[in-house]
């Protein structure tokens, strides 16, 4: 499989821009930051999410509790795919019960990780409400689900692929697209 | 590195990858034991039949609660309910499985070999739950993810296992799993117990107890097997305990970090002294959450399709 990158559709300044905005956008639906949690699917939701709490923190002076989600043993593919060697952790900072969860990710496409990232959330408790924050939205939805905030819309067609790249992972903060051969 | 086998019979065959790999998975599962929701729905519409041919209570039920814990159907049955009493061959009772469409097969034996000969008859993953006097594999990981929790990377510490070697398969898995991962193994008991050929499998030989456990960071003992046949190798239960049960005086010429295993059921005053067992030193109870664990890892590495496609699981 090869990945060919056709553009970048985000450069460093962008992703900032985009992640500061969305914070505003969180503290202004939620009137500040009270019972907020912010939980970032593994991988790059993770780093996404420590962004995120960053930009919240410079705003409203406060770092609000962050967590890990890992959806491994959640996914509906699992029979398609073979089980993922790569197994990361999910880490709780706090019992989520009556909290307002800021779901995080890198990019909407499917929804069936969220699918199974909700379903990760509600074993370990029952939050108030869960808020979905990506970085891109892709389209081609195939469950009923929907962001909450969105850093940047992205029309694809199927065979496109949308990388997010990250400090932490990549040692770049961008978005491209590319295509998928083979 | 990904996981191609379609069973786990015993560690002989597994590579140290592929120990690990299980190991670290069994890791993520021990995680999941804390949360209010001790379950997660991998194997959820799928059915494993636990086929227990010999009579067991833990294995069975770490096992059951392994495939609970990852929310798949299960089907128990043993040999005192099924027609195994009535005379119906290992085949025949094989080929019955697969006309019925089982997703996965859990068996224990007293034969060594079954779960092997199993596997080649049907089409789905079988997990040897322990044949004969072979391998326990899942035991022998188990034991493993117990010491490496302690211990870190195996390679170069020193493991003496204890008692009846003879009979006991968890000793086999144990040293070819140990060996494996770069672990010095000891064997230690009776020479009536002791095959003669066993340092053939690459492990050190030690009839004197307390010269056995001295330098060890680890002593695995066995459960004195009585109904294996197992008393006919010393004159009394008495006299084992004397010379190769572990006893506080043999705690005392231990190292001061070096830790007791015990696979359990425990013959208490036998293979090891009550107050042994009751003592600061056992990690008995961590070995049995963390037998569920690995079965709840080996179960969900086996349950998957083709793990070639993985590579697109970024994609999404």
């Amino acid at each position: 499989m090869n990945f060919t990158e056709k553009a970048v559709i985000m450069n460093r300044d962008d992703v900032s821009r985009a992640i500061k905005r969305m914070a505003h956008e969180i503290l202004e639906a939620n009137s500040g930051t009270r019972d907020l949690v912010i939980l970032g699917v593994q991988r790059r939701g993770v780093p996404l999410a420590s962004l995120l709490q960053e930009a919240i923190k410079a705003v409203e002076g406060e770092d609000l509790p962050m967590g890990a989600i890992d959806i491994t043993f959640y996914r509906d593919d699992l029979s398609k795919l073979g089980p993922s060697p790569k197994v990361a952790t999910t880490e709780m900072p706090l019992d989520v019960t009556d909290k307002v969860v800021i779901l995080v990710d890198d990019v909407l496409f499917t929804g069936r990780t969220v699918r199974a990232a909700l379903d990760v959330i509600m074993d370990w408790g029952r939050p108030r409400a869960i808020q979905l924050a990506v970085l891109v939205d892709r389209g081609h939805r195939e469950l009923p689900i929907r962001p909450d905030f969105v850093g940047k819309n992205v029309p694809t067609s199927h065979k496109e692929v949308i990388k997010v790249k990250v400090e932490d992972f990549d040692g770049k903060q961008e978005v491209v697209v590319g295509e998928v051969q083979g | 590195m990904t996981f191609q086998r379609k069973d786990v019979l015993g560690l002989e065959d597994m590579s140290a990858e592929e120990i690990l790999l299980a190991l670290d998975i069994a890791e993520r599962f021990r995680a999941v034991f804390d949360r209010p929701v001790r379950s997660v729905p991998i194997m959820r519409g799928r059915t494993v039949v636990n086929f227990f041919h010999e009579p067991s209570t833990r294995t069975r039920i770490s096992f059951e609660l392994a495939e609970k814990r990852l929310s798949a159907d299960i089907v128990n049955f043993s040999v005192a309910t099924s027609s195994f009493s009535k005379g119906e061959t290992l085949r025949d009772t094989a080929e019955n499985l697969a006309a019925m469409k089982i997703d996965m097969l859990v068996v224990r034996h007293k034969s060594a070999g079954a779960a092997q000969y199993l596997s080649k008859v049907l089409e789905c993953p079988v997990i040897n739950g322990g044949d004969g006097c072979h391998e326990h594999p899942t035991q022998g990981l188990l034991d493993i993810m117990t010491m490496r929790q302690r211990l870190g990377d195996l390679r170069g510490k020193k493991v003496t296992i204890i008692g009846d070697i003879s009979h006991s398969r968890v000793a086999r898995s144990n040293i070819w799993g140990l060996n494996k991962l770069g672990a010095e193994v000891t064997c230690c008991g009776p020479p009536t117990m002791v095959p003669g050929n066993i340092a053939r499998l690459g492990v050190k030989v030690e009839y004197d107890l307390k010269r056995a456990v001295a330098e060890a960071d680890v002593l695995n003992i066995l459960r004195i097997q009585l109904e294996r046949g197992a008393g006919t190798g010393f004159p009394s239960n008495r006299e084992y305990h004397r010379m190769y049960g572990v006893t506080e005086d043999i705690v005392r010429g231990l190292k001061p970090e070096a830790f007791i295993m015990h696979p359990g059921p425990m013959n208490r005053n036998v293979e090891i002294a009550s107050e042994v067992a009751d003592g600061p030193r056992q990690v008995i109870l961590d070995q049995v959450a963390n037998g569920v664990a690995v079965r709840m890892a080996l179960i969900y590495l086996l349950s998957g399709g083709d793990p070639g496609a993985l590579a697109s699981s970024d994609a999404a």
